[in-house]
């Protein structure tokens, strides 16, 4: 028997997400989005759970997960970076600017440093393409950034 | 009646229902238009045209791009060409692409000779492989039933529409995206660890060797050219109704004495039947069926009613996994399957004066899940497996070819004595209604004292998914179902957690027409025609048997005078009947 365990008031939390969305596997994504702003990522047993609530199988709840990029299985860091990767910061040099972070923290995108300091992701177009290649760490914006700028700018956050 | 709308395929005019898809119109015709996603399981109602795999395109006078034949519906005025070189170039990129992130080990692959994209790489002509680039890379997943090797999966789908839509048990589904995209249980588990039944079904439709049985030859050859060992087999109802595909006869070919003779032929010791104890399981599960509605009609509230069939291992897991709060209304009669082993290793091996470590059961059962149930701890004497393994109708065909056995110009021959007689009842077994039908010929008879007009109770029998019926037992209206497919069992296992469930005994198996659909006989591809045919099969066999009643089968009434006393005796529980065990979620609050 798999045993599923999850802290009381998670449970609770996810039980009342679902009922506000009336148990509908149509609100799957909604249910999914308030889960993750709740948790800030999506484990397993959360999953489990909103399956268990909505009646379906888990494997539907962890094929929308995988499918949507913005849904994250792993705990996101004290400090998100999120590199843009939309058209205009792409050919900036966008890329190096990932393979740069990626080098540094040695991580990949969507995984977040063994001291959960930092998380990796890409995204498409902030709407500042002004300033590209752009960079957002928490809520912070870095412009024009150039792979030599990667490590002075982790070292604010140490 | 419903409108028409003609049209023009490769220059033929055709007339065909509103709603039919080019496919369908232009295979009416005569046009084979190859296919990789697409399949159709018209009894079930299922369709999985996802019109992921691009093959079946075709031009459309008027439209700018190639359609997909499977997913565009006919119109009328439509002109449609299957074989221009546009057309014939599409479908070869699209082939090569497929190819290119496939591994093309075909001479060693278990699918090879029966894989549909072999077959349509063949059909389009295919010489090389123009494309490199990335590869998909997987892990091998191996459970007690089913081998996963995702790095041959074609991402048709197939294996996830059976798995949901038809078997309602979603193990299996779509995750991640663009390249690596893969159907997959949730988390990456292995199947053992998930809602996963080993139904087999996936197996049954995957177009590649993706999805394969566990296979048991080579452990059986050496096992056979053991010294010192007996090897004795026992082969499923249903499995003598499709063998015969394998060697290119038609379907619905009852093939009982050439498998016999084959069977023979390779080694083993003794030949015998599960029909056998089919109908032994007949007598227990009978008994137990009246035992408990004798209560209920005496006023006992707490007797479990309905009571449902145990015999299909799929279904056994499906119960366990997904229903563990109604264990109790099972009936607690171990499978025909492992009711032989049981009997062969103590009553028959008595008998012979064999020692138990030296003697080894095989099954041969059209079935994936048979394998997992051999290894169930319950059916374990000190260690030692009652059954020891099973191997599916694929794996038997197999292995007469690897014997040099010419299957088609074997004689006839018959089941050894005594665990080899059976009756008509147990031959049914493997056709969707079978086991409730020979339940109702045991029970009327056992129950009335009086001897049936006609033992036939075809309201039970066919292709459809929920049947009922119901027969006056002295007096008494005995209400029945019978469900096929997990899906259409999950309906009435929800009914009954409502408590609108107005029967007294259900019948459930798994696969789609019952055992003749099973995830181990040769591949139905979704082909409903095929299952028909084997039930056909089953259902002449019984009928031309002389004894057609499983309490009027001799051995078996042997077998209780000599060894087991009377049905649900102690020693009867003790060797035939089993226990169920909650393999649910556990969700625990911290």
């Amino acid at each position: 028997m798999t045993q599923i365990k999850l802290a009381k008031c998670k449970v609770d939390q996810l039980v009342s997400i679902c009922d506000k969305h009336g148990n509908q596997p149509g609100e799957l994504i909604n249910i999914l989005h308030e889960a993750q702003e709740a948790f800030g990522y999506l484990p397993r047993e959360v999953q489990e759970i909103i399956a268990r609530q909505l009646n379906i199988p888990v494997s539907k709840v962890y094929g929308v997960v995988t499918f949507y990029s913005f849904f994250s299985m792993e705990p996101k860091g004290e400090h998100p970076i999120s590199v843009c990767m939309g058209t205009a910061c792409y050919v900036r040099g966008a890329e190096k600017v990932l393979d740069e972070f990626k080098r540094v923290l040695n991580i990949n995108v969507g995984e977040t440093t063994p001291d959960g300091k930092f998380s990796l992701s890409s995204l498409r177009c902030v709407g500042a393409c002004g300033l590209a290649p752009v960079v957002l760490i928490g809520e912070k914006v870095y412009g024009r950034v150039v792979p030599g700028d990667v490590e002075k700018i982790l070292q604010e956050f140490q | 009646m419903s409108e028409n709308v003609t049209l023009k395929i490769d220059n033929r005019e055709v007339s065909v229902p509103k709603g039919t898809t080019v496919l369908e119109a232009a295979r009416g015709m005569g046009i084979d238009i190859p296919t990789l996603c697409y399949m159709n399981l018209e009894d079930l109602c299922v369709k999985n045209a996802p019109a992921s795999c691009r093959l079946c395109v075709v031009e459309v006078k008027g439209r700018r791009n190639l359609a997909p034949s499977c997913a565009t519906r006919c119109e009328n005025g439509m002109e449609v060409r299957t074989n221009t070189m546009r057309v014939l170039n599409a479908r070869r990129t699209v082939m090569e692409l497929i190819l290119s992130d496939h591994p093309s080990d075909c001479l060693v692959c278990a699918k090879s000779g029966n894989c549909e994209l072999q077959a349509a790489a063949i059909k389009l002509g295919i010489r090389e492989i123009p494309f490199q680039g990335a590869r998909s890379e997987y892990r091998v997943d191996l459970s007690p039933s089913i081998r996963r090797d995702m790095s041959k999966c074609v991402y048709c789908r197939r294996c996830e529409t059976m798995c949901n839509e038809v078997q309602s048990v979603g193990a299996l589904g779509a995750a991640n995206r663009g390249f690596g995209a893969i159907v997959s249980p949730a988390f990456d588990l292995d199947l053992k660890d998930t809602e996963c039944t080993f139904c087999g079904q996936c197996v049954a439709v995957c177009p590649v060797g993706a999805l394969t049985e566990i296979d048991h030859t080579e452990r059986l050859l050496r096992d056979l050219a053991a010294p010192g060992k007996t090897v004795i087999v026992q082969t499923a109802p249903a499995v003598r109704a499709a063998l015969g595909e394998e060697f290119g006869l038609e379907p619905g070919t009852s093939v009982t004495g050439k498998m016999v003779a084959a069977l023979r032929r390779l080694g083993f010791a003794k030949v015998f039947d599960t029909d056998f104890a089919a109908d032994l399981t007949i007598m227990e599960e009978g008994t137990e069926l009246l035992g408990r509605l004798n209560a209920f009609l005496g006023g006992d509230k707490e007797v479990k009613l309905p009571i449902i069939t145990s015999c299909c291992p799929g279904w056994v897991n499906f119960y366990e996994k997904q229903f563990p709060d109604l264990l109790e209304y099972p009936s607690t009669a171990r499978s025909p399957q492992q009711m032989f082993g049981s009997v062969a290793k103590t009553y028959w091996a008595e008998k012979m004066g064999i020692r138990r470590e030296d003697l080894v059961v095989v099954s041969v059962m059209p079935c994936v899940a048979k394998k997992f149930e051999c290894e169930r701890e319950e059916f374990k004497t000190d260690g030692d497996p009652d059954v020891n393994y099973s191997i599916t109708t694929r794996e038997l065909a197999a292995l007469i070819k690897r014997a040099n056995i010419d299957f088609p110009q074997l004689p006839d021959e018959d089941f050894d004595a005594p665990l080899g007689e059976s009756t008509g009842a147990g031959v049914i077994f493997g056709a969707s209604g079978g086991v409730m039908e020979a339940a109702l010929r045991t029970a009327y008879e056992l129950q009335t004292g009086r001897t049936l007009d006609s033992v036939d109770f075809k309201q039970v029998r066919g292709m459809e998914g929920l049947k009922e019926a119901t027969i006056e037992v002295n007096g008494v209206e005995v209400r029945v179902a019978v469900a096929h497919t997990l899906g259409n069992a999950r309906r009435l296992m929800e009914a009954l957690r409502a408590g609108e469930c107005p029967y007294h005994a259900i019948e459930v198996m798994a696969c789609p027409g019952g055992c003749i659909g099973g995830g181990g006989q040769p591949l139905h591809h979704g082909d409903s025609r095929r299952l028909k045919a084997r039930a056909e099969a089953l259902y002449a066999e019984d009928s031309g048997k002389r004894l057609r009643k499983s309490h009027e089968n001799p051995y078996i009434i042997a077998l209780y005078e000599e060894f087991m006393g009377k049905p649900m005796s102690e020693k009867a529980h003790h060797l035939l009947h089993t226990c169920y065990f909650n393999r649910g979620k556990e969700f625990v609050e911290q």
